[in-house]
């Protein structure tokens, strides 16, 4: 018999003496992992009676086998088993389980690979997506078979993923095409993630329970991996292979009676190596006073019914819900909604707004509207509201409404975290959360269904939890599996339910606020946004920072409430939103399609509404949207774009084709290569310009996908070379950048410095001879010469070639630096005769990659601010001495341009990090300080392969909001 | 170009002077017990008051994490949480304690791991000086007054750290009578730390055949068990908090975990100046100077190699020399960020010596790894056809389950392999 416990499913199967599988069942636990065990055990016992030789397996089943004494078996390796009973001759099989995903190599060389302990593209994912669609998987699988397109989409954590899924929904896109895109995502990964370059060819055997039941997942396997029918293989008893793997896998094992096993299973206690914390309430009286002294800030209510008169409308369009709110002049509420944007927000809001219409009874006389969050600009075009604002402008404004001397305010949403500190009546500093630390509302509901339970009966049950158990704080994957290991010590639903409401918290005041100790928080503090509705979130956050906070009643409805108020504050005349009548035709119709403004053909969406005016959605710039482009006269990344490939002159060499990898350090070195090689005698030849195809491409080659996204593009620019035949491709190692006598050292970060050793080892077209990686440090003139005439030497380049070689590439990379930073003093002059605000976007040289930045330089341009980038004005800064070991030539540009901004009025700074940088953990806080220390705002931007400029755009406004406001001050 | 102003955002923090040598007491964070063990006492013996902190509780790494970024790698993670957890024991004088850490000044974020223990203690912790043990010069206001002898002193005690880890991990799953290989330990600890007492610590060829007889003298079990090979980024390969106890757990499933020398990471720092030299035409007499050292310790280690072939009962630690000739097979000894090369020639070298079975621990996303760990891997398996290497991630909330199950797996094809032979 094998017992497989996994994630989210039991599975047991029973074989006979003649090897016949005689027995399979398959069913959910729900978290209960004992309990469920022993249900299957007794069916059998049932069925059967009898002896068994028994092993255990899955990820869950670990702890079950060691406490009960019962033989484990790995499950890559119980699966190994089965699969050489069944299909001896498979080659390949893939396995999708709950929360793991595995790769099994048989032919070529075994080998057997599980996901890191950060991947998604699993199960839960699936499932996570299909709730954020509003269906469920079963219904996402019917749907993705009817898609037309696919969009991309990152599904290395879930929580990447709804961020490029939201806006998605938000802008109208197809549920079909979502639907597929997500599974092409779950591919994707397993793919770079697993494979981690080696091909998945031959027969594959697919296996586990989401590849067995969804269609559209397997469609996506196959066409992705160019299977023929023959070669992939979907086997039957695909959700229970394990188990029968276990089962097999148990031979040899001493038989044992059904009961005396059920004993064992029976005789497991839960174990005490389960960290646990205080109970978040000591009984119901603490818990009554409690729900007492937060009724105090609830508004009062007017009767829609019978009241006559004026009114406003305030509506939040958030990521997975809509808010809607009606006030009256003296803000009694009218109406408010709280919904679930069911996939699509607009048709929410229009019959939401009918509901209003109707149960006014022509009474009522709206005044103004506003329209905030993700969705604003679709909804405002959509039903003519008077204004859109900012999310922070409007949850600032609520939170004076219900504490004026406010000086802090956080909002915990469904996806995001936000937090403003307040001072002298203004937005001072803003903190939202990183794609990575997000661990919101619609986490805990995620996992409350996967419990089978209702959000409210799950925080409910969490209030009088009596070992809350401690699940660290960090993303919702590795949460996923602190849960795990609780579930499996044997902690109960309340146990968990509480603990997860205090991760949130802390996760919000040490990684979003990053506060080390709660006096810096503030001591008026409002928190608001759904999550916090969660009395067990909000009594963990009053616990954790030891102070009484202000949670006004409508938590939920604040950012609505918020522009209500504003509609109020601000509106002057008639209001032009959609009276009932053009409501009651509205219509809409949404198309996607690829806008041709550019080579970046974005995907756009456009939605026509019923009276011809349309909307459009997803483009990264003005063109998208049929806009005139902003001049580039104001963005120094445009200008660099095109000067870097100037660099290059073009000639033919008669000693061959060099081919250069346009990517990391070659950004800021292609000057002097270039120079080298065309006075060499060589053509040079670039890699392809990055996107995101060009990182399919080579991504089968990627070995580590938790590196930086510029550095998995790499693979991309490499296979671009090799297919265009040149004669090498060249990429030195460096392990010291140029020195530009600003900092203790002048290293390059580890990954730019070295890639090159980990192209070639994972790329098996890559060869001594086409692919030159010589260790090189340019500091060192004569040693560089001796290098690369070592090299160069087989192609006839005498040494004195060499010489003039660098000395032309030098004069090139001077050239045009020099070039950089007149343009950047043009730039300055110009925005200063305009009146125009300066944003240095700062960030490395690769930085300037469009597929990289994703085009923040330009959303920058369209709201009407001038570009410049580090390299372009470092040297107008002072050199600097900070805190930390200043030993990286590009973090020593990033800290002096810090400088060169706190000193500036009119000027601002936007860092750039790439996810997974470990280098700027260090960085960022630094520069941050240089900044602050001149009251200047800091905002930094995560940026990865996901292309959400929507997340991007609110961050950017809220600080251009805030930069006004400190400056009318 | 005119000459520039210097703008400071530095913040101030206490420093260290030689005086507190007398008044303080220094703070050690843990990452070898024996060998730090040995060194607590020969600093003793040095007039430091010093201490290695023990603590591995879960609020270690709790105060860990509300201290430090969340990005930063676990190593200073945890170092960061001991400190903070030992200082609010109220076990130690605030006025008069500080705290050691080790700089190398390489190109990974270890050498910023000072300035982020700073920033840690300063909110709570004004007043205590925070110390740094390098060789670069850095830090030149708080650092570790180091003298010839000390440094000669640390070697030695190195290198016997080393020996009894070695000994140790080769008898401890093997003992016939169980805890026999802690006693052999015990001893080995005291008669090493006694002969520093007695300044015969130089002795080392003594020293070393009494630690070797003492381990050999263990009665042992004839059974054949699967050898696991730990190597990985410094902290988290020796460390029982960074690695979740992997040894212990590899003993408790049946195996030989087998732990590559301290001194190889020592040697690998020395030889990568000498490297730069050969690479980039660095400085001639500071590769000069190192490479003296380097040839001083390394025919140290020669001979401990011969006592360990001489005596024959256990498999000897690697040759440096063996190492860096493994390394070039892999990739270029110029990557020498973070434990470099080190890595991938620690693991050849152990499939060539009959263990190829690899945990590569690693913190979580950290950057030298990505290139001299996973990268190397696809090369590592096309050298050695048995080679079964898993890299795991640590990291403050990668679960024990999630670790130990993948390390399960790369057991499962470990003992197979070795049913095959």
């Amino acid at each position: 018999m094998g017992i497989d416990v996994g994630s989210t499913t039991v599975k047991v199967t029973v074989v006979d003496g003649n090897e016949n599988v005689i027995y399979s069942s398959y069913v959910r636990h729900f978290a209960r992992v004992k309990e469920t065990v022993l249900d299957e055990l007794k069916k059998v016992k049932k069925s059967f009676g009898g002896e068994y030789a028994v092993s255990i397996t899955g990820s869950a089943g670990l702890g079950l086998s060691q406490r009960s004494g019962l033989n484990f078996v790995q499950e890559v390796q119980a699966a190994f088993i089965a699969i050489r009973k069944f299909y001896p001759d498979a080659d390949a099989a893939v396995e999708l389980g709950g929360e793991d995903a595995k790769i099994i190599f048989i032919t070529g060389g075994t080998e057997q690979r599980m996901n890191g302990s950060c991947a998604g593209g699993t199960g839960a994912f699936i499932d996570q997506m299909a709730t954020l669609l509003n269906i469920d998987a079963a219904k996402m699988d019917e749907l993705s078979l009817k898609a037309e397109k696919t969009y991309p989409i990152a599904s290395r954590c879930g929580v990447f993923a709804k961020s490029d899924v939201q806006p998605l929904i938000n802008q109208g896109a197809k549920k079909e095409d979502i639907a597929a895109s997500i599974f092409q995502a779950v591919v994707d990964q397993t793919v770079s993630g697993l494979a981690q370059g080696r091909r998945i060819k031959g027969k594959v055997l697919f296996l586990g329970g989401p590849l067995y039941f969804l269609k559209g997942l397997r469609k996506a396997f196959v066409n992705t991996l160019k299977l023929t029918e023959e070669n992939a293989l979907f086997p039957e008893n695909a959700p229970c292979f394990m188990s029968i793997g276990a089962a097999f896998g148990s031979v040899g094992e001493a038989a044992q009676s059904i009961d005396e096993i059920i004993k064992k299973i029976e005789s497991v206690e839960e174990s005490d190596e389960i960290v646990t914390g205080e109970p978040l309430f000591k009984d119901k009286q603490e818990y009554a006073d409690f729900v007492k002294r937060h009724r105090a800030t609830d508004l009062k209510f007017a009767d829609i019914a019978s009241y006559k008169g004026d009114c406003y409308i305030g509506i939040d369009s958030g990521s997975t819900t809509t808010k809607l709110i009606v006030i009256t002049p003296d803000c009694r509420i009218l109406y408010s909604q709280y919904l679930s944007n069911k996939g699509q927000p607009l048709d929410v809001i229009i019959d939401k707004l009918k509901e209003v219409y109707r149960l006014g009874g022509g009474r009522l006389k709206i005044c103004g509207s506003a329209v905030t969050g993700y969705g604003e600009d679709l909804i405002k075009s959509a039903i003519c509201a008077d204004f859109g604002i900012v999310e922070t402008v409007a949850h600032f404004k609520a939170a004076m409404h219900f504490k004026p001397d406010v000086d802090f305010i956080i909002d915990i949403g469904g996806q995001d975290m936000k937090c403003f500190k307040i001072k002298n009546g203004a937005i001072d500093s803003i903190m939202l959360n990183e794609a990575c630390s997000s661990g919101c509302g619609s986490f805990i509901q995620t996992f409350a269904r996967a419990m089978g339970m209702e959000i409210d009966k799950f925080s409910q049950e969490g209030l009088y939890a009596k070992h809350p158990v401690e699940l660290g704080s960090r993303c919702t994957v590795f949460m996923n599996s602190a849960v795990k290991q609780a579930q499996k010590e044997g902690a109960g639903v309340d146990d968990i339910s509480a603990g997860l409401s205090s991760s949130i918290v802390k996760n919000a005041i040490y990684k979003v606020i990053r506060a080390t100790s709660p006096d810096e928080i503030g001591e008026h503090i409002v928190v608001q946004g759904g999550t916090f509705l969660n009395d067990a979130v909000l009594r963990s956050f009053e616990k954790e920072i030891g102070k009484e906070v202000t949670r006004p009643g409508i938590a939920g409805l604040m950012g609505a409430f918020g522009a209500a108020l504003y509609a109020m504050e601000n509106k002057k005349g008639e209001t032009s939103t959609l009276g009932e009548k053009q409501l009651e035709k509205f219509t809409y119709i949404s198309k996607s399609t690829n806008c041709n403004g550019c080579t970046s053909k974005c995907n756009i969406n456009i939605i026509t509404f019923g009276d011809g005016r349309k909307f459009i959605s997803g483009n990264k710039c003005e063109r998208g949207a049929g806009l005139k482009p902003v001049s580039a006269d104001t963005d120094i990344y445009a200008y660099k774009q095109e000067r870097l490939l100037k660099c290059v002159n073009g000639t033919k060499g008669k000693r061959g084709k060099v081919g250069l990898p346009l990517q990391l350090g070659m950004y800021e070195q292609l000057p002097v290569w270039a120079g080298f090689f065309e006075t060499c005698g060589f053509e040079v030849v670039l890699s392809d310009k990055s996107s995101r195809e060009l990182y399919f491409k080579g991504q089968h080659t990627v070995a580590s996908d938790t590196a930086c996204y510029p550095a998995k593009l790499m693979h991309g620019h490499i296979e671009s070379l090799l297919d265009n035949g040149v004669d090498f491709i060249f990429m030195p190692c460096e392990s010291y950048n140029l020195d530009e006598h600003c900092s203790t050292n002048h290293y390059n970060c580890p990954v730019v410095a070295y890639y090159p050793e980990l192209l070639k080892a994972n790329n098996e077209r890559l060869n001594d001879t086409n692919f030159l990686m010589p260790y090189i440090d340019l500091n060192m003139q004569s040693n560089t010469v001796k290098k690369l005439h070592s090299i160069f030497a087989k192609y006839g380049v005498k040494k004195r070639d060499i010489k003039d070689g660098l000395k032309e590439g030098f004069t090139r990379l001077e050239k045009y630096h020099g070039d950089i930073k007149n343009k950047a003093d043009e730039i300055l002059k110009k925005a200063e005769e305009d009146g125009r605000q300066v944003i240095v976007l700062a960030g490395r040289p690769y930085h300037l990659d469009n597929e990289i930045n994703h085009g923040i330089n330009k959303l920058l341009t369209s709201l009407g601010l001038a570009v410049l980038s580090e390299d372009s004005v470092f040297e107008k800064g002072d050199i600097v001495k900070v805190d930390v070991l200043n030993q990286w030539t590009y973090h020593a540009r990033l800290y002096r341009a810090a400088d060169f901004v706190a000193k500036h009025k009119n000027v601002n700074l936007v860092q750039l990090v790439s996810f997974g940088c470990g280098l700027d953990a260090i960085t960022t806080d630094e520069v941050r300080t240089i900044l602050e220390r001149s009251g200047k705002l800091y905002t930094q931007i995560k940026i990865d392969e996901i292309n959400n400029l929507g997340v991007v755009k609110i961050r950017l406004r809220s600080m251009l909001a805030a930069i006004e406001e400190s400056q009318r001050r | 170009m005119e000459e520039k102003q210097t703008a400071d955002y530095t913040t101030k923090y206490p420093l260290w002077d030689k005086s507190m040598k007398s008044t303080h007491k220094i703070l050690i964070p843990n990452m070898l017990p024996w060998h730090f063990l040995i060194i607590q006492e020969l600093l003793k013996m040095e007039g430091y008051d010093v201490e290695v902190l023990e603590g591995d509780s879960r609020t270690v790494i709790d105060e860990g994490l509300k201290h430090v970024h969340n990005d930063t790698c676990y190593p200073c993670l945890c170092v960061v949480g001991q400190y903070i957890e030992a200082l609010k024991s109220g076990r130690y004088d605030l006025d008069k304690t500080a705290v050691l850490i080790t700089q190398t000044g390489g190109g990974c974020r270890a050498s910023n791991y000072m300035p982020l223990i700073r920033k840690a203690l300063a909110a709570e912790f004004p007043k205590v000086p925070v110390l740094s043990l390098n060789f670069s010069g850095l830090e030149k206001n708080s650092s570790f007054e180091m003298t010839l002898s000390l440094l000669l002193k640390l070697a030695y005690a190195i290198f016997y750290g080393d020996s009894i880890m070695w000994c140790y991990n080769q008898t401890k799953p093997y003992e016939a009578e169980s805890g026999a290989a802690d006693v052999a330990r015990n001893v080995a600890v005291r008669f090493t730390v006694e002969a520093f007492k007695k300044g015969k610590y130089k002795n080392y060829k003594k020293i070393n055949a009494e630690i070797i007889d003492t381990f050999a003298a263990v009665k042992r079990t004839e059974e054949k068990k699967v050898k696991v090979g730990i190597v990985g980024e410094i902290y988290v390969k020796y460390s029982h908090l960074g690695n979740n106890k992997l040894e212990e757990f590899l003993i408790s499933e049946n195996c030989e975990p087998v732990v590559p020398a301290l001194m190889d990471f020592v040697l690998y720092c020395i030889i990568n100046v000498v490297n730069d030299r050969k690479l980039y035409g660095h400085s001639a007499a500071k590769a000069a100077l190192y490479k003296l050292v380097y040839k001083v310790l390394h025919k140290k280690q020669k001979n401990i190699i011969k006592q360990f072939e001489k005596e024959g009962t256990f498999e000897p630690v690697h040759d440096f020399e063996h190492l860096r000739h493994c390394a070039d097979k892999v990739l270029n000894q110029g990557v020498k960020m973070g434990e470099g090369w080190l890595i991938p020639a620690e693991m050849a070298a152990l499939a060539e010596t009959g263990v190829p079975n690899v945990v590569c621990a690693q913190p979580f996303g950290c950057l030298p790894n990505h290139i001299a760990g996973k990268g190397a891997i696809r090369t590592l398996k096309n050298l050695y056809a048995d080679e079964n290497i898993v890299a795991v991630d640590y990291d403050p909330s990668a679960t024990k389950v999630n670790q130990e199950n993948r390390i399960k797996l790369m057991l499962a094809t470990a003992r197979e392999i070795l049913n095959k032979q």
